[in-house]
């Protein structure tokens, strides 16, 4: 063998995968954005988790007497109107919205890939039908969508997992299927085929590998869309139900005091701010140093 | 042209074909029994049943459907349950005042998204860039309801500028800053996300374009490659998003609307939904996806006319 | 080494460095270049992908890329230093002191104005006249650049243009403000052959009236030779040798140019008579420039002395150029290199070629095959019928649009024909596995062939599950080691990804996985046309040797008639989608042949360089969605007889030695069209 290909391997001995995930990860870490980001998406994790031992207070305990007070030293966030400490109600209120949107979100992913796997593909006629169909589907803002099937069929946490995530479908669907399209005219697939592959050995094994990069963003993304759908459904009360401390309930039911107690509706509204737009930080920096 | 032309209607109207089947099927079939919904719980069976029968529900479906369109197209829309009044007005009434709250977002807000977007990528990765898009990229994640609340607290509240519940304006300018500014800024917030980051998307690939290379290798001045290199190549994708994003403004409408209690169609649809008026919820949401395909439609046809790929093709 | 700069000096280059930084480490792309050009005289760049040469051309232009320093040097233009000159002298020494032509015409134009315009534009701003004048001013320079109808191009849109026609709408715009110098970076890389002629031809002329001096980029040797006074050989971001394009194009003095110039086959020469003499190994990666010499690593001739010593241009004994080799003037030595690159190649073929039977492998007949995009149907193949025998090596040759990639294709079973058959192994309906076993492919681009999420044991070990079934883990493990050394991978190579490999190994991987079932034929699409030429020249002695080893049969396709030559027994020429002529190598490049064939000949650079007659096309090319009647080439045909070509179909001619063409003209009296000289066109 001659000593050409030696000194080639030598330059190339890292291993090329993992250095670049560790590049990736590298240049995420650096990002002040994505620092950011990510600090307060964990912190929020860890307090839907660990919020038990993080309240001061119970956020179910009413204190009629004490209702509707303002910030004070014992009620950091003030009183609601059934006298609940609302700086306990807003650590408790992280879960149900950190359940449903992760859950949606696979579920939407799952879904997407597989129809943009399959409809990308295959292409021709079943392409051009499922496509009309997510045009069709898209027409519709999500939240009528959601208002529609929600008022009619009634709410439950496990329906607003799925409503959310059969709404991220076509969404997911139509990002995967444009990736998977550029894939299929790549000459790796035809050469997988040249040697007898079946097509589902050629969607599975050979395309997904190389489309998980912007399945990945998609990802992130679509979890900034869950959150902001599974909140602003509660705050419809379409999504979770009394007495929980969910956010965009909260806000709901809050709304009639804002006049005489702001701080109600004030500080959820803080902390499901700060929850998307640190969710959106990520996902932005996910796909800056993806993209490269 | 035309031809593209002619296709892109046809698959328009293809998508309208299925927006409508579906609305249909999710109002008619989801809410399972209507006779027993309007009469509630106390009614007898018989009685339901002669509802169905007056309201045609013991057709088949299919058959429903081609009576539920062509009553439709002829303006026809039925009579609300709930309020008993003809559909038809009452839509057009709550959706005219949409159109006016949108517009008015609309109008305020793109030109200045599409500014700050063209700013930014002309510095791009500098601390300007930098500022606009991270203040874009959370306006464009922030949900209206709490941008709403937040804009309340301090514009009604803490300083009353304005008043807690919006209605339609008269014409007449106080009029329509007072009752439309409140409600409109939810909406700014999230376009001039939309639009500034793709103002700034199209505009930073332009700059980066062969074509503007050779425009500064020409030597011409920097006022006329911006002009009529970059900006007339990068705004063009811009316009789709502009007309998506009056699609959608709809559709985002029903929590503002009901934050300020503004007499929209956002509003009339929760409503409706909420109380089972299945007429009204059909035509509401029917209208909405309309819109929506409608302004997709007029944004493909301008970019067309905009890029002459697609317009001298034959 | 700088030289001091006169009044006649245009362009003058000076220890000129620069770096790209990356992940804030900085990458050198260019070291201590220089070079001068005189006024009217045209200096060559050549050099291999990322060499340094077209960033030197941007620092030219003041128009580096946002992360490129310079570390070093003077850029003088006319005097005037270009590094940290005022924005506004550049804008105004741009275009009418340097001008450039780019390599992609097609994204070099603004898409959404049109091109009469965009030339005027040049006129309106830089000298200041009315837009009246100015398109004035762009009609008359349109008529320079031998638009047929300039007035109609004016109106147009780029993308209503050829590639051609942009190209030459591009070089309007340069030479529109009179420029004292003339970039011309790769300005024919992505053209037809016929059209690269004519834009070279069209440069020429223009330079030599105009007397715009020029600085010329490119990677091929025959083109520099055609055109250039003087020459300068970038390796690695250094010049390795400069000089007088003679000097250096025939004698080199330095081995990387001697390598260069053995790697691509000569105009005539043929597999069975010479072996191409590669350069050993790749090019160094971007940024990894090592401090010694940067070719030590792939130099035959290399010393110790090479390895520290920072190589300097220097002048050679007894010749006008400078070399930048320690052994620059020890003939004896460079003359080693050509015999050591050879060893350095491998053991080479087995001595005796392939015998080639009578057996057909694959057999076309008249296969159709039809696309339809946006309401309109191409036929990209029309009744086309051809044989692939046994042990052969048949060479398809055309330009894009001819239909040899659609054909190749069909052939693979990677497309069903809308018509006719493809018989491969003599059976028609074959199912996926069996054709598998039977035939393989090989693709131009071996970065999108391999999938870059499996390493290349995976890549190669798929395939010998697939095409051997039945052999144990451990054989195939085996079999996978044999088909990485057969291809002269090391087993070191097999636990990488793609990624890690340089194009030419990545492409040593797709030939390797083509032969794990041991086919009977392989079609190879352009599988060298996207690498190197060091690099290429190893993977085509590849091919041969493992063609001879296995007496297997090759389709070849490509667009370079001199490699096709070089490598084929028979070729097959295609033009609008037909089969214009077939025959054995030897018979087809001498007369009589296709009109189109001589078009091509005429027009391949190795053939301009080695002084053969020009014969040019006329009119533009038509379209595959309405080809031409009669005829399909009589349109453009310098032979054409009229009103015969253009309503009646021609017929096959037969010249006999199984030489055929697709022609009116009998083979006789086209063999004495084509022997006397042809009128000057």
């Amino acid at each position: 063998m001659s000593a050409v290909g030696l000194e080639a391997t030598r330059a190339a001995r890292l291993d090329s995968r993992r250095a670049r995930a560790r590049a990736v990860l590298g240049q995420l870490v650096r990002s002040a954005s994505f620092d950011v980001g990510a600090i307060i998406v964990v912190f929020w994790v860890v307090d839907a988790i660990f919020w038990h031992v993080m309240v001061p207070q119970d956020p179910q305990a009413l204190n009629p007497l004490a209702a509707l007070q303002g910030p004070t030293a014992a009620h950091w966030f003030g009183t609601d109107w059934l006298g609940r400490d609302v700086f306990s109600r807003t650590l408790a209120g992280a879960t149900s919205v950190l359940e449903i949107a992760p859950l949606a979100t696979l579920l939407g992913i799952a879904g997407g890939t597989i129809v943009g796997l399959v409809t990308g593909y295959y292409g021709g006629a079943v392409d051009a039908l499922v496509m009309r169909l997510v045009d069709a589907f898209l027409a519709f803002p999500l939240v009528i969508i959601a208002v529609l099937v929600l008022a009619l069929l009634g709410t439950s946490e496990i329906t607003v997992i799925v409503l959310i995530g059969v709404i991220f479908t076509p969404v997911v669907s139509r990002t995967v299927r444009s990736v998977v399209l550029v894939e299929r005219d790549k000459e790796y697939v035809a050469s997988a085929r040249l040697r007898g592959e079946g097509d589902w050995y050629i969607m599975t094994a050979e395309i997904l590998p190389n489309v998980t990069t912007p399945i990945i963003v998609e990802s992130t993304v679509r979890l900034g869309y869950a959150i902001f759908t599974a909140a602003t459904l509660s705050f419809l009360s379409l999504g979770i139900q009394q007495p929980s401390p969910d956010w965009g309930l909260t806000i709901s039911l809050g709304r009639q005091y804002l006049q005489i107690a702001p701080w109600i509706v004030l500080f959820p509204a803080i902390a499901l701010a700060t929850l998307v737009v640190a969710v959106n930080l990520v996902a932005d920096s996910v796909q800056q140093v993806m993209a490269r | 042209m035309l031809s593209y032309l002619s296709k892109r209607l046809l698959l328009a109207l293809v998508t309208l074909v299925l927006v409508s089947f579906i609305v249909f099927l999710a109002s008619d079939v989801l809410p399972g029994d209507v006779g027993r919904t309007i009469l509630g719980n106390f009614a007898t069976q018989a009685q339901v049943h002669a509802l169905d029968v007056k309201l045609g529900l013991d057709h088949p479906l299919l058959d429903r459907y081609w009576i539920w369109v062509s009553h439709f197209v002829r303006g026809d829309w039925g009579t609300s349950y709930t309020l008993q009044v003809p559909v038809f007005g009452l839509v057009m009434r709550h959706f005219l005042n949409s159109l006016i709250l949108g517009a008015f977002a609309l109008v305020l807000i793109v030109p200045v998204s599409i500014a700050f977007g063209v700013l930014a990528a002309t510095h791009h990765d500098r601390p300007i860039d930098k500022a606009i898009s991270v203040t874009g990229m959370s306006m464009l994640a922030l949900p209206e309801f709490v941008t709403g609340i937040v804009v309340l607290v301090l514009f009604s509240i803490v300083v009353h500028w304005f008043p807690v519940s919006s209605s339609v304006p008269v014409f007449s300018l106080p009029s329509i800053v007072r009752n439309l500014f409140l409600p409109a800024l939810p909406e700014m917030v999230l376009i001039f996300g939309y639009v500034s980051r793709m103002a700034r998307a199209g505009t930073v690939e332009a700059l980066n374009a062969g074509y503007t290379r050779t425009a500064v290798l020409k030597g011409l001045p920097r006022h006329r490659i911006m002009l009529r290199h970059v900006l007339r190549n990068s705004l063009l994708p811009t316009i789709t998003v502009v007309a998506v994003q009056a699609g959608y403004l709809v559709g985002s409408l029903i929590v503002v609307e009901t934050i300020f209690n503004y007499p929209g169609i956002g509003n009339l649809i929760y409503t409706a939904a909420t109380n089972h008026d299945q007429p009204v919820l059909q035509a509401a949401v029917f209208l909405v996806a309309l819109v929506y395909t409608v302004t997709n439609l007029m944004a493909d046809m301008l970019y067309a006319v905009f890029n002459p790929r697609v317009r001298l093709a034959s | 080494m700088s030289e001091l700069t006169t009044a006649d000096d245009v362009l003058s280059v000076s220890d000129l460095s620069i770096s790209y930084r990356r992940r804030a480490r900085a990458m050198r792309v260019v070291s201590d270049v220089n070079f001068t050009i005189r006024r009217g005289e045209a200096y060559g760049l050549v050099g291999e992908s990322g060499c340094g040469k077209s960033t030197i051309a941007m620092a030219v232009m003041a128009y580096l890329a946002d992360n490129a320093q310079i570390d070093s040097g003077s850029i003088r233009l006319l005097g005037d230093e270009v590094i940290g000159a005022r924005a506004a002298d550049l804008r105004d020494w741009r275009a009418s002191r340097v001008a450039m032509v780019y390599q992609d015409p097609g994204s070099s134009l603004n898409p959404t104005m049109r091109v009469g315009r965009q030339l005027a534009e040049v006129y309106r701003y830089h000298d200041h006249v009315t837009w009246d004048k100015a398109n004035a001013a762009a009609l008359s320079m349109f008529e320079r650049v031998q638009f047929a109808d300039p007035r109609k191009i004016l109106e147009r849109y780029p993308h209503e243009l050829s590639g051609g026609q942009q190209q030459r709408v591009m070089i309007a715009m340069a030479l529109a403000a009179n420029p004292a110098l003339l970039i011309l970076d790769e300005p024919t890389t992505g053209l037809d052959a016929t059209v690269e002629a004519e834009i070279l031809d069209l440069v020429e002329e223009l330079l030599r009236d105009i007397g715009t001096a020029a600085l010329f980029i490119s990677h091929n040797l025959a083109i520099v030779s055609r055109l250039c006074d003087r020459v300068g050989v970038l390796y690695a971001g250094r010049l390795a040798e400069e000089g007088p394009a003679t000097e250096v194009l025939r004698t080199p003095r330095h081995p990387y140019s001697i390598g260069l110039l053995n790697s691509i086959p000569h105009w005539g020469a043929t597999k069975d008579h010479l072996r191409l003499l590669p350069i050993p190994g790749d090019p160094p990666a971007i940024g990894q420039i090592p401090s010694g010499c940067a070719f030590a690593g792939r130099c035959a001739i290399a010393q110790d002395a090479c390895l520290t010593a920072p190589p300097v241009l220097a002048p050679c004994e007894g010749a006008h150029s400078l070399s930048a080799c320690l052994r620059r003037d020890e003939p004896a030595a460079l003359a080693e290199v050509a015999a050591k690159n050879m060893v350095a190649d491998g053991p080479g073929p087995v001595a005796t070629p392939v015998r080639i039977s009578r057996e057909a492998v694959v057999e076309v007949t008249d296969v159709v095959k039809r696309f339809s995009t946006h309401g309109t149907t191409l036929t990209a193949v029309s009744d086309l019928s051809l044989t692939l025998h046994q042990g052969e090596i048949l060479g398809l040759v055309g330009e894009s649009g001819s239909g040899k990639t659609t054909l190749a294709r069909t052939i693979a079973g990677l497309y069903r024909a809308d018509g006719g058959s493809v018989a491969v192994g003599g059976a028609v309906e074959r199912s996926r596995r069996e054709r598998a076993s039977y035939l393989q492919m090989v693709f131009q681009n071996p970065d999108t062939a391999l999938n870059a999420k499996f390493r290349v044991a995976r890549l190669l070990g798929r395939s010998v599950k697939r095409l051997n079934p039945g052999l144990s883990a451990d054989e195939r493990h085996a079999k996978v080691i044999d088909i990485a050394r057969s291809v002269k991978l090391l087993e070191s190579h097999l636990d990488l990804l793609p990624g890690a490999l340089s194009g030419g190994l990545k492409q040593r991987v797709a030939i390797g996985r083509a032969f794990t079932g041991d086919p009977k034929v392989v079609v190879l699409d352009e599988p060298a046309s996207a690498l190197d030429v060091s690099v290429q020249a190893t993977i085509l002695n590849l091919l041969v040797d493992l063609q001879r080893e296995h007496g297997l049969a090759y389709l070849f396709i490509s667009h370079d008639l001199s490699v096709v030559r070089y490598l084929s027994d028979r070729i097959a020429v295609m033009y609008l989608g037909e089969l214009v002529e077939v025959g054995p190598a030897e018979v087809q490049v001498s007369p009589p042949h296709h009109p189109y064939t001589e078009v091509l000949l005429s027009a391949n650079a190795a053939a301009i360089a080695a002084g053969r007659p020009r014969i040019r096309l006329r009119g533009p090319s038509p379209s595959l969605a309405n080809p031409p009647s009669g005829c399909r080439f009589h349109t453009r045909c310098p032979r054409s007889l009229g009103d015969l070509c253009r309503d009646v179909v021609p017929p096959m001619q037969n010249a006999g030695e199984g030489h055929q063409y697709r022609c009116h003209i009998d083979p006789t009296t086209l063999a004495g069209l084509q022997s006397s000289r042809p009128e000057a066109s």
